[in-house]
């Protein structure tokens, strides 16, 4: 009788460990398909990822590779230091939308216009996770965070911010898109655009990142399922799935 | 036969794999992990098409194995 | 450090003090440097950018100083030789990730060419970042400091801290100021070869043939992060024995020490000869390390000192440490300027004679 065909084992540049993230959280899956795809370019042993301060703090416990801890919002910087230090690295930064967005907003504007190259895995969740539920800048209008009990008003916390949008104004970055870990479907469109956005720096010498909408079931205060649900009805309204820049003479891949 | 592992100690319980299962193979076992909480496991294995939807949607990378058993070739006899 | 007999030395040529930290980097194995402009250090910068590229090294302007000291967090994480420069207000914003690099474990050479403050200040020449360079950054954190007082001594201190980062891994930052900056003077160069930078197995560059590395400040244990802060602090004091460094200007007799360092104690060599010929013993000892400090020797001279005078320019910063090693054998005094002044002879002398003249 023929071997049975393994379809599924989780990747060599994921660590064996259990993950600290809450019952539905999307970042271990997320931190899956990082590891798949750096097997996949066979460059786990010459990666060197950079964690943020946020919820996927201790990152660097996960992927089986080089890691570096950041000050919050710093990751651009220190990913800059490091590339400019060793091209020969594939170097990426895994940030939260509380880590690149808020305070981290200097940096990744600047590392994007000089086109630095590297990969920035962007998780847009819509509120700071690990200190219990604030608002982001990412937080969508009315939508409740423990800062912001009345749901976010524009006339009081402003508009939430579009990150890829706005890094599509500048000259510099070589890939951007947008996607999302609402279901399967796009779960796999997001390990394409990971793929693009990992090619545009090993490839194309360049600046990638993806957006990756994500959830938080626990400060959003829904079930797994019902926190994935919300984000197909209704976070893409704002955040919409797409690849805004794509990589040069058509090498790209996604849905 | 098609089937997946369950690494029960890291399944959170999250129920996300019984959600997006095609074939409604999957349940929550009566039993309890390392912290106390039910993991999923295959409560219908023959209904399983080792598709890998329930993998590629663990969020805690609890599923560590997906297997689907080769495709019989056609005029073998069995 | 360096003299005419010294065969490590070159022939001396006109030298400007920025420039000379530059060079000094450079024959110390510096190789990257990432820095945002401020006056009055940018001479480092520019020179850098320029003088980099030509020994194979890189220079990048950050967006910011929060931007460039994160790139030092990553290029020393890498295993690179790096540096950043900066003044005042630019150290206060540095200051988050110098104290990363001091829990993470990682060298770097930090140069802070300080101005007048508080506040954006002005841009003349000032000691009043004494108190932030020795007692920088949240959490238990060592750094070791020097106080150089000339072009020379700001390139023999920034060539050594570079050797000394990497043994200690460890920060190290160079205090000098707006004056020793932009001044001129004869400079000899290193003309042997710098000691070799030690293997760093630890750093983050692509974990081929070993298990992967982590770069890391964050031990939510509590008896993980002491015994980080003990290893820290064990490295520190190692290198502080090493490292330890003041200068004595006729303290053998000295009944009135002067203590000062950098430009200050440029000022008091000409004030120790002045109540030298006016027949009063005094002496002065110049700290070159800020930290470690030369608390015992200032100790030993207070047991034979009747009044020990601090001079700074600030309102008082050094002193504290001078009084803590005096501790009590006898009085301590501070006189000094601020905002950006510096002290002249008439008024350190008037300074010395109003609060209590010593009888020759």
């Amino acid at each position: 009788m023929a071997e049975a065909q393994v379809v599924f084992t989780p990747p060599e540049s994921l660590s064996d460990t259990l993950m600290h993230y809450c019952p539905g959280c999307t970042h271990g899956s997320l931190h899956r398909l990082v590891a798949e795809i750096i097997d996949e370019l066979g460059v786990r042993e010459s990666t060197v990822g950079i964690c943020p301060v946020g919820c996927a703090v201790y990152a660097y416990n996960y992927f089986e590779v080089d890691m570096i801890e950041a000050a919050h919002g710093r990751a651009p910087a220190v990913a800059t230091g490091v590339k400019r230090v060793r091209d020969d690295c594939t170097v990426f930064t895994y940030q939260g939308d509380g880590d690149l967005a808020s305070i981290g907003m200097g940096e990744i504007v600047h590392a994007a216009a000089r086109n630095e190259a590297i990969t920035v895995v962007f998780v847009n969740n819509g509120v700071f996770g690990m200190t219990q539920g604030q608002m982001a800048p990412t937080t969508l209008i009315g939508q409740k965070a423990s800062t912001a009990p009345a749901g976010r008003r524009p006339e009081h916390e402003g508009f939430p911010v579009r990150v890829v949008e706005m890094l599509n104004a500048l000259e510099g970055p070589t890939y951007l898109a947008r996607s999302s870990m609402a279901s399967p479907r796009w779960i796999r469109d997001t390990k394409k655009k990971l793929r693009n956005a990992f090619k545009a720096q090993t490839e194309h010498h360049g600046f990638g990142l993806v957006e990756v909408l994500s959830s938080c079931p626990t400060w959003w205060g829904m079930t797994p399922k019902e926190a994935l649900d919300w984000m197909e009805s209704t976070v893409v309204d704002y955040y919409p799935i797409e690849e805004f820049r794509a990589l040069p003479e058509g090498d790209t891949e996604g849905e | 036969m098609n089937r997946i592992v369950v690494d029960e100690d890291k399944c959170r319980g999250c129920a996300l794999c019984i959600e997006f299962c095609p074939k409604n193979v999957l349940r929550m076992a009566d039993r309890f992990n390392r912290d106390g909480l039910n993991p999923a496991e295959m409560g219908w294995p023959e209904r399983c098409i080792g598709c890998a939807t329930c993998a590629t949607v663990c969020p805690h990378v609890a599923i560590v194995l997906v297997e689907r058993e080769p495709k019989k070739k056609a005029g073998a006899g069995q | 450090m360096s003299d005419n007999g010294d065969a490590r030395y070159g022939e001396p040529t006109l030298v400007k003090g920025n420039e000379a930290i530059c060079e000094g980097a450079i024959w110390g194995g510096c190789r990257y440097f990432f820095g945002y402009p401020i006056t009055p250090q940018n001479q480092i910068p520019e020179y850098m950018s320029h003088r980099l590229p030509e020994v194979g090294g890189v220079f990048l302007q950050g967006e910011s100083e929060l931007a460039s000291i994160n790139m030092v967090y990553g290029a020393s994480a890498a295993g690179a030789r790096v540096m950043t420069t900066s003044s005042s207000p630019g150290i206060s914003l540095m200051t988050e990730g110098i104290s990363y690099l001091v829990a993470s474990e990682l060298p770097a050479v930090l140069v802070n060419v300080t101005r007048g403050g508080p506040g954006l200040g002005n841009i003349a020449a000032a000691q009043s970042d004494y108190n932030q360079a020795t007692r920088m950054g949240h959490g238990d954190m060592p750094m070791i400091v020097f106080g150089p007082n000339s072009v020379q001594e700001l390139y023999d201190h920034t060539a050594w801290a570079f050797q000394l980062a990497d043994e200690a891994r460890a920060p190290v930052l160079i205090l000098a100021d707006a004056v020793l900056g932009q001044m001129m003077e004869p400079m000899r160069p290193r003309i042997d070869d710098h000691p070799p930078a030690p293997d760093k197995p630890w750093a983050t560059n692509g974990c081929k043939g070993r298990e992967p590395n982590v770069v890391n400040s964050l031990y939510a244990d509590h008896d993980d992060m002491e015994t980080v802060n003990l290893r820290v602090r064990q490295r520190y004091a190692e290198a502080s024995k090493r490292c330890l460094r003041w200068a004595e200007h006729q303290t053998d007799d000295a009944e009135l020490l002067l203590v000062a360092y950098g430009t200050s104690a440029r000022v008091c060599e000409t004030v120790v000869t002045r109540l030298r010929e006016a027949g009063t013993k005094a002496g002065l000892l110049r700290p070159v390390t800020l930290r470690p400090f030369a608390s015992e020797r200032i100790g030993e001279l207070a047991e034979q000192a009747r009044r020990v005078v601090v001079v700074e320019m600030n309102m008082g910063q050094m002193v504290d440490d001078v009084r803590l090693a005096v501790n009590g054998r006898c009085p301590v005094d501070f006189t000094g300027r601020t905002g950006g002044n510096i002290p002249s002879v008439e008024e350190i002398l008037t300074a010395i004679n109003e609060h209590s003249p010593v009888a020759g």
